[in-house]
């Protein structure tokens, strides 16, 4: 069957190849926000040399800033021409608008907060905001591409450049630590996402994704189908942070400055939810409920249970950002249209709660991130009042109490599952959040309830950090409050994602009767 | 003024003055007394908003009303949907009653962070407020967490020696708790694509939710539980003790005066109103635990050597009659319970209030400091005594309605929970009466105690209200009854003929 199809697809090839014609303007137009961000990453680059290193950082920022705006801006001029691009190999629709807003806005935001952060922590800027601009280009890419093998030079563009930016505290043993081991990992499962595509391609003869999906909708689904899922769910299970390919996230994210884990673990995250999405509903993966509804189980038990001893507030979220993934993983179990949209208001939100968490928690931490463990934390509610509301509000979002958008998130997801009979695993999700409380209380309680330690100093946060975390604030409050028009947003693009859906969930509800 | 213009959002009016209040006061500068003096001005501005409701409530018409229904989030379908009938009603009263009692008797037992703890009691009003008047499971939940995190705030930041350890404790029961409530409400949900009330409960009677008789029970169970921690029902009450003794006075007076209703006005509007055939199925061992808990937190009540962790018990076995009056299923009994809601709230309020007053003057809540404190205190001990008569059930006081009206309907349901149920009523008069006198009469023992200042006016002019509203709910308890009976009778109209006598047999 492979050797057929591989001799079908050869020639092919080939004939793709003569009929080459060059790609049109409004092919580039699908890729603009791309385009900008790499015009920006390298004006960055070349900014860089020529400034005094000492004062760099604050007009490299603002280059990096006025990028990622500049990229957002050009997300509508994107959105104005929906459709494929490049033979095939990217296409804008809902969803990759969706991603490209969400995971740009994310490099915003952490851009703001790396503002002051840069000088605090005397970190060359140059090559920082540059890495961060072209992850980002990565990152895009990931949610907009429809071939594998450019979903895996995008995934190898935003990791690549996660690696290094994880490594920036060149002087702490930890980050370098950190950003090794996230390398030699993260390598390592990039290679298993590369094996699944290798095998997916001798399964059906392609590697782009409507084919494939046509391949296998046609027919029996052969074993090397199976396999190549399940490969390619462990290469993006590594950089979703999903049990049991988690056990990297708690020593990379200590290690990593801390606007970065913000960046780390909502950016990219967020990047391969959406290749998940795609690889596992819009080619209607075979055998890909079983894989999920284990790692979803896993993650949220292994996450919680991991967070409720550490005594660091960086591995704190760090095992958060894991059970978080669990509770996503459940949207990928339930029913496509409820599970795609639920997955991708989940991703806005917690990408909201988690990177303004991580802002506040990267001004406090003070040079050389001296201050993150939790007793450190005692009596802010008194030393700095602001910084303590704006902390607990978005931990009670994280927890998932109403009014934030962590709260709806976690209902969207939940009420996804029961609508598609997921009781068990609805059960686990429910159980855990109840268990997630007590950690993310922790913190809360040492704010407000114990007394300030006069050792830690607060000093005034800088304007640039207070919008970033204003930012985040408004926009958990915004999908806490009102979040019907992001939801049917989502909602609308899962009808985009998934063209063919009636037959899917007959298959679907056939195998979930089991 | 025209009042009935005001019906629509009289509502939400009453709900959201103590929150424009809190927010108003975030911009106030720190002085301790104009904060303070604001906070009263704004919870009696909510309480003279809410006389509007039973005044102007239609006592015969079954059904919601001051309704107000509009459309907050159109996926899901999520209604800001509000109204009151004759029990949640008295509950809103009570809620606003209490609140400028706390704000007074806050007044200089609170020294630092005072702005902090003036915002927080009136956000925890307006959840509270927002509990008893949501139509709207979703809208429902949404308050009933929002309470737990200003009271979980009061008692860690404001309590005594283990504050930390009882707020956690407090939080993450209920959290807990709350959870399988939220999975069940997610659960009706998405088989009838509504959060409204009425709308789910007239589908369950009609039986149009996909695979309802398969999952009614554990439905009831995820609401049952996460009402039962509130409650606080045996074996579930451990948080409440620790909860109490730690926590300020104003933040004990709202958790037992209006918090612990909390659970048992949801089981008496949600468990029996959407679940009616389980709650009659699971009416018999409820029943036994609420026994036990009447019988179990007098008798523990009785060896406390701590007077607020008496008092706190004491919540329990009370409450326990509460539960064994709902789930008598006879209207006498829901009527009780309803009262029993009420009188507690009122008795069990002023108890704390009057224990924290002795702890501003002693820092000790132990009995065994105190002895013969009439004769230094004669005017604070004329009120404790007649609180505490109050709160045994003396008739013509107001703790004697209710638990007679309870006991009357658990004696229809079953003789044998009536008999059991009465014994409450003795130990109760037992641990009161025994403190009162360990405390108040003989000889002063301590020296320190011999020079203890008497009530002064602001102490007064918080109990008094108390006081008297214990007196006028025992004479004239038909100004109550007269509203909560008709919609105690629309709540027991769902229920199949007889079932007075079928429960537990």
């Amino acid at each position: 069957m492979t050797v057929v199809a591989l001799t079908h697809s050869l020639p092919a090839l080939l004939a793709q190849a003569q009929a080459f014609t060059p790609p049109g303007g409004s092919e580039y137009m699908r890729i603009l926000p791309e385009l900008v961000l790499s015009v920006f990453g390298m004006i960055v680059m070349l900014v860089d040399p020529l400034l005094d290193e000492n004062r760099s950082h604050k007009s490299l920022g603002a280059i990096g800033l006025l990028g990622a705006l500049a990229a957002l801006a050009s997300t509508f001029y994107m959105a104005q021409n929906p459709g494929n691009a490049f033979w095939n190999m990217v296409r804008v629709d809902g969803f990759s608008i969706f991603f490209h807003v969400l995971v740009i806005a994310i490099a915003a935001v952490v851009i703001l907060s790396s503002y002051e952060y840069m000088a605090v922590q005397r970190i060359r800027a140059g090559e920082y905001y540059g890495l961060i601009l072209f992850g980002t280009v990565g990152m895009c890419l990931m949610s907009s591409a429809v071939e594998l093998v450019l979903i895996f030079i995008a995934l190898e563009i935003s990791s690549i450049s996660t690696y290094v930016l994880a490594g920036f505290r060149r002087h702490e043993a930890s980050s370098s630590e950190s950003s090794l081991k996230y390398f030699l990992l993260g390598s390592f499962a990039t290679a298993f996402f590369l094996y699944g595509v290798a095998l997916m391609f001798g399964a059906t003869g392609s590697t782009n994704i409507d084919a494939i999906s046509r391949a296998l909708a046609s027919g029996t689904v052969p074993v090397l189908a199976y396999v190549a899922v399940a490969l390619m769910f462990v290469g993006l299970g590594f950089k979703v942070a999903s049990a049991p390919f988690h056990v990297w996230t708690p020593d990379v994210y200590e290690g990593a400055p801390a606007p970065i884990v913000g960046l780390m673990s909502t950016g990219p995250k967020a990047a391969a939810f959406a290749v998940l999405l795609r690889v596992m509903f819009e080619i209607n993966a075979p055998g890909r409920f079983w894989l999920i509804w284990v790692s979803a189980a896993l993650s949220m038990t292994l996450g919680n249970v991991g967070a409720l001893v550490q005594n660091n507030i960086k591995r704190l979220l760090a095992y958060s950002s894991i059970a978080h993934a669990g509770y996503l993983l459940i949207a990928f179990a339930a029913q496509p249209e409820l599970g795609v949209s639920s997955a991708m208001f989940y991703t806005a939100a917690y990408a909201a709660m988690n990177v303004g968490a991580f802002a506040v928690i990267s001004h406090f931490a003070n040079a050389g991130e001296k201050y993150v463990t939790l007793e450190d934390y005692a009596g802010l509610g008194r030393s700095s009042p602001m910084l303590a509301a704006t902390l607990t509000f978005f931990l009670m979002s994280l927890i998932g109490i109403p009014i934030t958008g962590g709260f709806f998130a976690k209902f969207y997801v939940l009420s996804a599952a029961l609508k598609s009979n997921l009781v068990g695993l609805t059960i686990i999700g429910v159980i855990n959040s109840a268990v997630a409380a007590y950690y993310y209380l922790r913190v809360i309680v040492m704010m407000y309830m114990r007394e300030p330690r006069g050792e830690v100093p607060v000093t005034p946060t800088p304007p640039a950090t207070g919008l970033a975390i204003a930012i985040c604030v408004l926009a958990t409050l915004y999908l806490g409050v009102l979040p019907g028009r992001v939801l049917d947003y989502a909602s609308q693009s899962a009808r985009d994602l998934l063209p063919r859906v009636s037959d899917s969930t007959s298959t679907f509800a056939g195998r979930l009767g089991h | 003024m025209n009042t009935a213009s005001l019906s629509p959002i009289i509502l939400s009016l009453v709900t959201f003055i103590p929150l424009a209040g809190s927010l108003l006061l975030l911009v106030i500068p720190r002085r301790d007394r104009d904060i303070k003096v604001f906070a009263l001005v704004v919870s009696l501005l909510a309480f003279v908003a809410s006389l509007h409701l039973p005044v102007h409530l239609h006592r015969n018409l079954s059904g919601f009303q001051f309704e107000i229904d509009r459309q907050w989030i159109a996926t899901p379908n999520i209604h800001y949907h509000m109204g009151v009938d004759g029990i949640s009603v008295w509950l809103i009263v009570l809620t606003t009653f209490l609140t400028p009692l706390c704000v007074l008797i806050s007044w200089t037992s609170i020294h630092e962070r005072v702005k902090e703890f003036f915002i927080l009691l009136l956000i925890l009003e307006t959840a509270l407020i927002g509990v008893f008047t949501s139509l709207d499971l979703f809208l429902f939940y949404f308050f009933w967490e929002a309470t737990l995190i200003p009271m979980a705030l009061l008692i860690g930041m404001y309590g005594h020696e283990r504050r930390v350890y009882a707020a956690v404790k407090f939080f993450l029961y209920t959290m807990g708790a709350s959870v399988f409530m939220l999975a069940a409400i997610i659960w009706l949900y998405s088989k009838t694509g509504s959060f409204d009330f009425v709308d789910i409960q007239n589908a369950i009677r009609g039986g149009h939710v996909e695979n309802f008789a398969a999952a009614a029970q554990w439905l009831f169970l995820g609401f049952f539980v996460a009402f039962a921690v509130k409650v606080p029902l045996f074996p579930l009450h451990t948080w409440l003790p620790d909860a109490h003794v730690e926590a300020p006075t104003a933040g004990s007076v709202l958790l037992a005066g209006v918090l612990l209703k909390m659970g048992t006005y949801g089981m008496l509007r949600f468990n029996l109103g959407l679940f009616p055939e389980q709650s009659r199925h699971n009416a018999s061992w409820i029943m036994a635990l609420a026994l036990i808990g009447i019988i179990y937190g007098a008798l523990v009540s009785l060896v406390q050597p701590n007077m607020k962790k008496l008092i706190a018990y004491s919540s329990v076995s009370h409450l326990g009659f509460v539960v064994l009056g709902i789930f008598s299923f006879t209207p006498a009994g829901l009527d009780g319970a309803v009262f029993v809601m009420l009188a507690h709230g009122v008795a069990t309020g002023a108890l704390f209030m009057l224990a924290g007053i002795l702890y501003e003057r002693r820092h000790t809540y132990e009995i065994s400091d105190f002895g013969g404190l009439a004769t230094p205190m004669p005017k604070y001990a004329a009120f404790f005594l007649f609180i505490v008569l109050a709160s045994v059930g003396l008739p013509l006081l107001n703790g004697f309605i209710g638990e007679f009206l309870v006991l009357a309907g658990a004696f229809q349901a079953r003789p044998i929970y009536g008999i059991l149920g009465a014994t409450g009523v003795i130990w109760s008069a037992c641990y009161l009466l025994w403190m009162y006198q360990r405390v108040f009469l003989g000889v002063v023992r301590h020296d320190v105690n011999k020079t203890l200042p008497d009530l002064n006016l602001r102490e007064k002019s918080a109990l008094l209200p108390a006081a008297a509203m214990a007196l006028l709910m025992g004479v004239a308890p038909i100004l109550w009854l007269s509203s909560i009976d008709p919609a105690v009778h629309a709540a027991l109209a769902r229920f199949p003929q007889q079932i007075a006598k079928v429960v537990g047999q």
